[in-house]
């Protein structure tokens, strides 16, 4: 069993260097992804066995080499800008909202971006309200951007190659919490669908609406609530922006439920548009208001116990639908 | 304007279809008036008004599921009628789908409502505050669909009730082969009678803390002074001794008036003695029709209201008032030669008087052992509202009336 069983880390890592293996326009820079092997040991040897012109390091800036990610692809290349954290995005928020997200637009449909940015984020680490965002919901709201989450080890391993091969800007979002994680990865896989979000676990009774770190949440919570009698579906979003309409709307008319789960806080999130988008479309099929677990609206604390708490873990989610589904 | 709601027709009665409306938009009304048939467990029912006024609007549709207490009509008075036209009913159809709006049921919930044409406002919702969802509907469909096997099956896990007449009444036996309006679905049935008993009687057995008092009662004077007044009567105007019974309970209620009374949230005494008497079904099971104000009826016409009152109540076609409004229950299992009745009271009624049959027993009297035909008299009456002192008068003054039955 241990010889199939992978970090998360790793499936990161196999994606990089099967990228920079299938196509030599694929790069990545960003850093300390070269000498260092990363901040999170993703890229660790790849500079040994790809060379500086391919794993580059870049300075402390992040407007500049995401600015540079943006003139490379423009210029024919496919590069893989690595943002250490999500924390220091916002740095480069210009260059991605103003100039990836509309240079096809501005430019009457001439120049697309086939640009990748990939990023660490989630809570959990106990790194403190600087260094612990879950800014999914910020990037998910800018059109001209497709939103990725990783929150399974087979999309971390096999969302990258699709990513690189659309033609438009596409953000992939990782999850420092997982890296260390072992999972076994499917073998039949090795493909994913970035159009599409993904059932983790079919079920009957109400459909759990899920991305990230909420995903293993979502599943574990499942299995104990299967020991409860209730079948609860795992949907994973999977791709933020654009949502998946149709594969959420098809869940809800089959469990006629829905609980949102992610660790963003609540307002004006993730989790709210979904909400928004099943009560425009799936009124009908609703036989419960749709419920939400969502981050504590606060600075992500410190200290462990408070960090935990400012976040949905599996056993609210348990108690929350258990409440939800007793009269049934 | 007033409401006209859907009026409770006893104690275990949650809701009822709505067969006919015996009056339109316009319809000039008066208290008493029938306005419309309402189909029950214990049958249809015709509805009385108590207002007077004009008809302004039918709120509801034929064959519409109305709980207790939902607005039925509207009434104006004469004033408001002819400042308006009435309107036509045209409306009754589009409302008859639209719950109203303070009913809280999931969107699946009406939807499924909607297309299966049942009202929500009359399901229970079981859901998050209450709301109905769509289990909820499905088992209403369920229960509508089977009411008899529904009820049975959910009514096994209720303590069973006590049955207010096990030597003579039939366990539930075979449904009518026929209903009698076969085109309807009809929710009436002995097995929904069955329930209804069932349900008033576990809630007495539950709720009310019963105590028996027992007498036994020469009917010599009643007998003798009965033939001698029928043999002056046509066949058809002849007096049954039960008359004479209903009219001794009437006339002690005036004495003890404590027992004549409900127990709604406390002891509520009733002005008017109305007596409701228990007629056995054929096919099983009780209905309860009432004799109004007994206590002010002669005996010539409370044989006409039973002679009235009894075939309608084995044809399940009783007036509102006359199953709602009991104040006191009489049973007399006379003709099953049982001597005696420990009664079970229907709320929310205080008191049930069960008289046997009459039979022949040794009577000692003045010292002298003799033969009389005696009557037993039972009193069940519940202990929140009255005690056995009174109870006791009450019987020993129906034992008194029984002896000069030239006086009642």
């Amino acid at each position: 069993m241990a010889g199939n069983l992978i970090t998360y880390r790793e499936c990161i890592k196999q994606a990089l260097r099967e990228a920079l293996q299938a196509d030599e326009r694929v790069f990545v820079m960003g850093e300390d992804v070269g000498r260092y092997g990363g901040a999170f040991a993703v890229s660790k040897n790849l500079l040994q066995e790809f060379g500086p012109e391919r794993i580059m390091d870049t300075p402390l800036s992040e407007a500049g080499f995401v600015g540079a990610g943006i003139g490379a692809a423009l210029g024919g290349m496919r590069p893989i800008v690595e943002i250490m954290t999500v924390n220091f995005s916002l740095l480069a928020l210009d260059q991605i909202a103003n100039n990836a997200a509309t240079l096809l637009h501005m430019s009457g449909g001439q120049f697309n971006v086939p640009l990748v940015i990939r990023m660490s984020a989630g809570i959990g680490r106990q790194l403190a309200a600087q260094h612990s965002h879950s800014w999914e919901p910020l990037f998910a709201h800018l059109p001209g951007l497709r939103i990725l989450s990783a929150g399974t080890h087979e999309d971390a391993r096999h969302m990258l190659a699709p990513a690189l091969a659309d033609p438009d800007p596409v953000i992939i979002f990782e999850y420092t919490s997982l890296l260390n994680l072992e999972k076994e990865l499917p073998t039949s896989i090795n493909q994913v669908d970035i159009h599409k979000a993904k059932v983790r676990r079919e079920g009957k009774d109400i459909s759990l609406i899920t991305y990230g770190t909420g995903v293993y949440k979502c599943l574990a919570a499942a299995d104990e609530l299967a020991a409860a009698g209730i079948a609860a579906e795992v949907l994973d979003l999977r791709v933020l922006r654009p949502l998946d309409d149709e594969t959420i709307l098809a869940s809800v008319a089959k469990t006629n439920r829905a609980f949102i789960v992610e660790d963003a806080s609540r307002s004006v999130s993730v989790s709210s548009e979904v909400s928004a988008r099943i009560m425009e479309k799936s009124f009908y099929d609703l036989d419960a208001p749709v419920q939400r677990l969502c981050g504590a609206e606060v600075p992500i604390p410190y200290p462990k116990h408070l960090e935990d708490a400012a976040v949905p873990q599996p056993a609210q989610i348990v108690s929350a639908i258990k409440t939800l589904l007793q009269h049934a | 304007m007033l409401e006209y709601k859907m009026p409770s027709l006893g104690a275990d009665m949650e809701s009822g279809f709505l067969r006919e409306w015996r009056v339109k938009p316009g319809d000039k009304i008066r208290k008493g008036d029938i306005i419309a048939e309402v189909e029950t467990q214990k049958g249809i029912v015709e509805i009385e008004v108590f207002d007077e006024g004009v008809i302004g609007e039918l709120l509801v549709g034929a064959d519409e599921q109305v709980p207790v207490g939902r607005s039925m009509a509207t009434i104006l008075t004469e004033a408001e009628a002819a400042g308006k036209t009435p309107e036509p009913a045209k409306a009754v159809t589009e409302k008859t789908m639209a719950p109203p709006h303070h009913i809280r049921s999931s969107p699946l919930a009406r939807k499924i409502a909607a297309e299966k044409g049942i009202d929500i406002a009359a399901i229970q919702g079981t859901g998050p505050e209450g709301a109905v969802t769509r289990d909820d509907v499905e088992h209403a469909l369920a229960a509508q669909a089977a009411p008899p096997a529904a009820a049975l099956a959910k009514h096994k896990e209720v303590e069973p009730a006590r049955p207010e007449e096990k030597p003579v009444t039939p366990a539930v036996e075979a449904p009518p082969t026929a209903p009698k309006e076969p085109a309807k679905a009809t929710v009436t049935s002995a097995e929904s009678i069955r329930m209804a008993v069932a349900a008033a009687m576990s809630k007495s057995n539950r709720e009310v803390p019963h105590y028996y008092l027992e007498t036994r009662i020469d009917m010599r004077p009643a007998l003798t002074w009965l033939a001698e007044a029928n043999k002056q009567r046509p066949v058809k105007e002849r007096l049954l001794p039960a008359v004479l019974l209903v009219k001794a309970v009437a006339k002690a209620l005036n004495d003890v008036p404590e027992l004549n009374a409900w127990w709604e949230d406390g002891l509520q005494r009733k002005e008017s003695i109305n007596v409701g008497y228990v007629v056995a079904l054929r096919t099983g099971g009780i209905m309860v029709p009432t004799i109004h104000e007994a206590d002010t009826k002669s005996l010539d016409e409370i044989m006409l209201a039973l002679n009235d009152l009894i075939p309608r109540a084995r044809a399940l076609r009783l007036r509102s008032s006359e199953l709602a409004d009991s104040t006191i229950t009489v049973t007399s299992l006379g003709e099953g030669g049982v001597e005696t009745v420990f009664g079970v009271i229907y709320p929310p009624q205080v008191a049930l008087v069960g008289f046997g049959g009459i039979t022949e027993q040794p009577w000692a009297e003045n010292g002298m052992l003799t033969v009389r035909p005696i009557l037993t008299a039972t009193l069940a009456a519940d202990h929140r509202a009255s005690d056995g002192s009174t109870g006791s008068k009450f019987l020993n003054a129906i034992k008194t009336y029984l002896q000069h039955p030239d006086k009642l």
